[in-house]
């Protein structure tokens, strides 16, 4: 029997009566010998009254304030404590149903007769300035200030999102909460909600037994005094936000804008679109549900939600997988004859000259060019089969930031689509699909989505030649610029910065081409700044196709990168490229030149919702 | 069958039953009385937590039947088989699990909830107890360590990554049944030294804590020479560096924080002094300046993992459990609450269901973690005393027990049993009065739940029933 070690239980048992000896000893101190834990009468009570911090405020890029605060009141009730009173005269001076208010009573008193209650929420301030004489005669309801978001432009809303009242899930979730809180539910307001919402503090106050407050319990030495929220910089442009929102209006789809240097948002836009003040204070959930049943869905943000097939200006991906896969060349050049044609197949292509090298290929949108490039990719060779080249073709999509979430600090946004080889396997099956197959791949159809901000960031990346940083709509919290390790992250693309010389020659021709060469964004020409582009044309089986435009400018030392969705616009020449074109104009010159006055008024009264032209 | 299953009953222990009926009971009332108010009289209303743990005790109650049933051997022969599957369990509970206050530690069975960690504290306790139970273990050879050790910590590491840490740390407890079977006594004492320092490291500013290391260890050198003369050389000696490294940190046109001051004054006057002790062959002053060294080395290096490796989620958790950011309203609310609640309970409290600062949650987890305020408030000092007596009376009766042992196997256990037991009481009530930093774990028998009561009378029980059957097999 091994009891060499017996002795050790006086140890151990030492151990514990010296643990139960130090617990009695400080319990006798805190609960005897301390007297300032004691309350002076036998039943007075210390009631706890949550004091919350005013949210912090959200600035644009230039230091324009965009949300602030402004006070509101909510009545609270304290059931237990309610006397005979006259609801009324109570109801008269809150201008509420009567109904109601009693409704909301017993739902207060069914909630808890001791914990306080709101019952009326959001009062604005001049019924608080009349309530506050006549309180006296209402003992059990008090008054508790909070403050309310308020927009000094009514822009943004889907960039900002809305604060809501804290669900019993969230409250679940962080204990922060409690009933009553409010919560950011949408945008940076919920993506920055930690740093906006500060820190709740505490008063303590006794109270005896009928409730009335004595004054602060131990003349303040347990209060925690609240700590105000961080106020944030945001990326965007709040001017150009506004015109874009304008330039978007009465149509569906939706810009966004990057700063490639860096990644910043410069604009974000998805129409239609809300103005961010409807979902503010007691009308909220009345405009909620208006705008939730709306069979446009305005609270859809169809630039992160929204997913299309990127059509041609995913030629411009093609040309650069291509030149560094090495089976395409700039100067090779390839014919066209009114479309690709391969073993009874067809793509077809409109009229242009013909053959034409890769920066002509891009100038002029040529079907047939890209299906050269997009099948010499695939059968080159240089893999055993199409599974393999079709995932290496693949990679190099996902390093553009296809197919993933590529957002910072944005919610909700989705993946995208971009097919894996089992997916073509479970339609063909293993060995019956080719190069010939996808084809439609190679101009940008087919099964690809894509979300407009997917797609601008792949524009930064070619206006970067070769890199892009993750979008984000956040530059600084609390006015701290030290966060740069989190909002610079660089993404190196698997194309080689020396490829894009040629498709980025392509793009500016698009746009700046002589008249008469084919160009297919002449529109998108501004004077003085040379902005290179793409329109495409996403083929949309349930109407009008969508017109898509992506552009970066200038060529050198670029600015903005942009993708401009217009659902039903038909061509991308049609609305994207002026769209876009307008934004660049107004971003980098601050202003519209007279001489393109026109295409800003044609665009601005364009209806593509309700199908008339406004004159 | 019939007798023997007699001879179990008249062989338990029943003062232990006796104190775990005190404890349940006591639990359950004080439930009550934490969600207690004018809404919420009656007592069996099982959509109240009281209500609930009245179903829970049932069932615990039957879990410990069926315990005393089944034969004693059964926990020696099943202990590795059982200690296999509930790692099995625990590694199934990361991938299948529910998560319920940022721990996915939960399954989740229909209206049941189930969590395997409680469990894995009395497996682990039998398979520790199966190994050691070997004769030819000598824990004072470091080779024989390593299997004990592992058999402790593989359950500890993968709670820890639900995250648990609460229920991990509650692990280390088990070094003292390690201590009992003869650890040497020095490793616990450097076990402690080092989590004390880890502690103390991410509570304190790293200066109170280098200057207090260096206070230590010129009190202790003061008492162990002899020759005073030393002494006050060793201290002259850290002082002129001290001025003269401050001085040049004056002049410098960037200057140092003091804390670097002190460390550069450390490192140079603790080098000449090492350099003087060998001349004169001091032997322990050697020995003191590496563990001075080594301890201000060791906080060094936490404070910069914890600020430098660990990720921002990682340093918040860990900051979570020291309760330096325990609560929304600021360190050191909880703990405060927690002690006015107790504090303004007096003498003999305010009586029973008569609390007022333990009812709507102005103490968190108040049924939970935080039961004790409401003893406190209600029971007062009386209360609480009475509370720990109880415990410290069942703890040393797991201690008288666990020495009468006939076998290692079964007093290895017992001491398993008083560990965990130990632990949970100390952390639990320590935490409540301020005493140690917020930690989220029950008090046993008393705290709402059904998982942490089933697992602690499993735990209990198992220990009776092998006290009730130590006289069989010898
Ligand atoms: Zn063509």
């Amino acid at each position: 029997m091994n009891n060499l070690y017996e002795n050790r239980k006086f140890a151990i048992s030492l151990t514990l009566i010296l643990i139960a000896l130090i617990f009695i000893i400080k319990l006798f101190y805190l609960q005897i010998l301390n007297t300032s834990y004691r309350l002076s009468a036998e039943n007075n009570v210390i009631r706890y009254v949550p004091q919350f911090p005013a949210r912090g405020l959200i600035f644009d890029r230039n230091g324009k304030l965009v949300v602030h605060n402004e006070a509101a009141y909510d009545l609270m009730v304290i059931p237990s404590q309610l006397e005979v009173f006259d609801t009324t005269g109570l109801c008269e001076i809150l201008m509420t149903e009567k109904e109601e208010f009693i409704e909301n009573l017993k739902a207060a008193r069914a909630y808890s007769p001791y914990i306080p209650s709101s019952i009326i929420k959001q009062i604005n301030p001049k019924t608080y300035a009349k309530l506050q004489e006549k309180l006296y005669r209402f003992p059990g309801f008090y008054v508790h200030t909070r403050t309310l978001r308020k927009y000094s432009q009514d822009i943004a809303a889907h960039l900002l999102g809305y604060v809501g009242e804290v669900t019993e899930k969230e409250i679940a979730k962080d204990d922060y909460y409690k009933m009553g809180d409010y919560i950011g539910k949408s945008g940076i307001e919920k993506s920055y909600e930690t740093d906006l919402r500060g820190q709740k503090g505490v008063k303590m106050y006794l109270v005896d037994v009928h409730n009335r407050i004595k004054g602060s319990y131990q003349n303040g030495r347990h209060d925690k005094d609240p700590v105000v929220g961080s106020n944030l910089t945001a990326t965007f442009d709040a001017d150009l936000q506004a015109y874009g929102e304008k330039l978007m209006q009465n149509k569906i789809g939706s810009i966004v804008a990057i700063e490639p240097s860096t990644g910043e948002i410069l604009s974000l836009v998805s129409a239609p679109g809300y103005k961010p003040s409807l979902l503010v204070g007691r009308v909220r959930s009345k405009n909620y549900l208006a705008l939730a049943r709306d069979t446009l869905k305005p609270l859809f943000n169809r630039a992160l939600m929204a997913s299309y097939p990127p059509g041609s200006t995913f030629k411009t991906l093609n040309g650069l997988i291509g030149l560094q896969e090495k089976t395409l060349y700039p100067s090779m050049t390839y014919s066209c004859t009114m479309g690709y044609h391969a073993r009874g197949l067809t793509v077809g292509c409109h009229d242009h000259r013909s053959p034409l090298n890769l920066p002509s290929a891009v100038q002029i949108s040529c079907n047939a060019y890209f299906c050269n490039v997009f099948r010499n990719i695939l059968d080159s060779g240089k893999y055993t089969d199409i599974h393999e080249s079709f995932d290496a073709w693949r990679n190099y999509l996902l390093s553009f930031g296809f197919g993933q979430k590529i957002s910072l600090d944005l919610p909700n946004e989705l993946k995208g689509f971009i097919p894996k080889t089992s997916y073509y396997d479970r339609y063909y099956g293993k060995k019956g699909w080719s190069s010939l197959t996808i084809i439609s791949l190679a101009i940008g159809q087919g099964e690809l989505g894509i979300t407009p901000i997917q797609l601008a960031n792949m524009t930064a990346a070619i206006a970067n030649r070769g890199h892009y940083f993750s979008p984000h709509i956040i530059k600084a919290v609390a006015g701290r610029d030290d966060n740069k390790e989190r909002f610079m992250k660089r993404h190196n693309t698997m194309i080689d910065s020396i490829h894009f010389a040629p498709v980025i020659q392509g793009m500016e021709l698009a746009v700046n081409g002589a008249p008469g060469s084919g160009s297919t964004a002449r529109i998108a020409k501004i004077d003085s700044i040379i902005v290179c582009g793409k329109t495409g044309t996403a083929q949309n089986p349930h109407g009008k196709d969508h017109s898509i435009f992506i552009a970066f400018a200038p060529k050198d030392n670029p600015e903005i990168a942009i993708a401009v969705f217009v659902e039903n616009g038909g061509f991308g020449s049609t609305f994207a490229a002026p769209i876009a074109s307008l934004m660049i104009e107004k971003y980098l010159k601050g202003n519209i030149k007279k001489n393109r006055k026109w295409i800003e008024d044609r665009m601005l009264n364009t209806d593509l919702i309700h199908g008339e032209q406004k004159k | 069958m019939v007798s023997r299953r007699n001879s179990v009953f008249a062989n338990l222990d029943w003062m232990v039953i006796f104190l775990y009926f005190v404890l349940i009971s006591w639990g359950v009332i004080n439930i009550f009385s934490a969600e207690f108010n004018e809404t919420t009289q009656n007592f069996f209303d099982f959509s109240l937590r009281s209500g609930k743990q009245m179903i829970w005790i049932a069932a615990a109650l039957v879990l410990a039947m069926l315990i005393l049933i089944i034969d004693s051997r059964f926990y020696i022969y099943f202990a590795n088989p059982l200690y296999i599957l509930m790692v099995l369990a625990l590694l199934a509970v990361l991938v299948v699990g529910v998560e319920i206050n940022g721990s996915k530690s939960w399954f989740v069975i229909g209206p049941v909830r189930i969590q395997p960690s409680e469990f894995a504290k009395v497996v682990t306790s039998l398979a520790l107890a199966k190994y050691l139970s070997n004769p030819n273990i000598k824990l004072s050879r470091v080779k024989d360590l390593v299997i004990p050790l592992a058999i402790i910590f593989l359950p500890a590491m993968i709670i820890l990554l639900q995250p648990d840490t609460g229920s991990t740390l509650v692990y280390f407890s088990l070094i003292l049944v390690l201590y009992r079977e003869g650890l040497p006594g020095v490793y616990v004492a450097i076990g402690l030294a080092l989590a004390v320092l880890f502690i103390v490291t991410l509570l304190f500013d790293k200066l109170i804590i280098v200057s207090s290391l260096i206070l230590l260890a010129f009190t202790i050198y003061f008492f162990l020479e002899r020759r005073k003369k030393n002494f006050f050389i060793g201290l002259g000696l850290f002082l002129v560096t001290g001025g003269l490294v401050l001085g040049i940190n004056q002049v410098l046109p960037e200057k140092f924080s003091i804390y670097y001051v002190l460390l550069i004054t450390l490192l140079i006057s603790g080098t000449i002094f090492l350099v003087l002790s060998l001349f004169h062959k001091l032997k322990y002053i050697i020995l003191l300046l590496i563990i001075l060294v080594g301890a201000v080395g060791f906080t060094y290096s936490v404070d910069y993992v914890f600020h430098n490796i660990l990720e921002d989620h990682q340093q918040k958790r860990i900051n979570v459990v020291l309760g330096i950011e325990s609560d929304p309203l600021g360190s050191g609310y909880n703990v405060n609450q927690s002690k006015i609640a107790i504090g303004s309970g007096g003498f003999s409290g305010k009586g029973y269901l008569r609390g007022t600062q333990t009812k709507f949650n102005f103490v968190p987890e108040q049924s939970t973690d935080f039961i004790f305020c409401t003893v406190g408030e209600e029971w007062g000092f009386l209360g609480t005393s009475g509370l720990i007596l109880v415990f410290a009376t069942l703890l040393l009766r797991l201690i008288i027990l666990a020495e009468r042992q006939k076998t290692a196997f079964n007093r290895i256990y017992g001491y398993a049993v008083f560990s965990i037991i130990l632990f949970h009481f100390t952390i639990n009530i320590g935490m409540t009065i301020g005493l140690v930093p917020v930690i989220g774990i029950p008090l046993p028998f008393i705290s709402y739940g059904g998982s942490s009561l089933w697992a602690f009378t499993i735990l209990l029980f198992i220990f009776l029933r092998l006290d009730a059957s130590r006289n069989e097999f010898l």
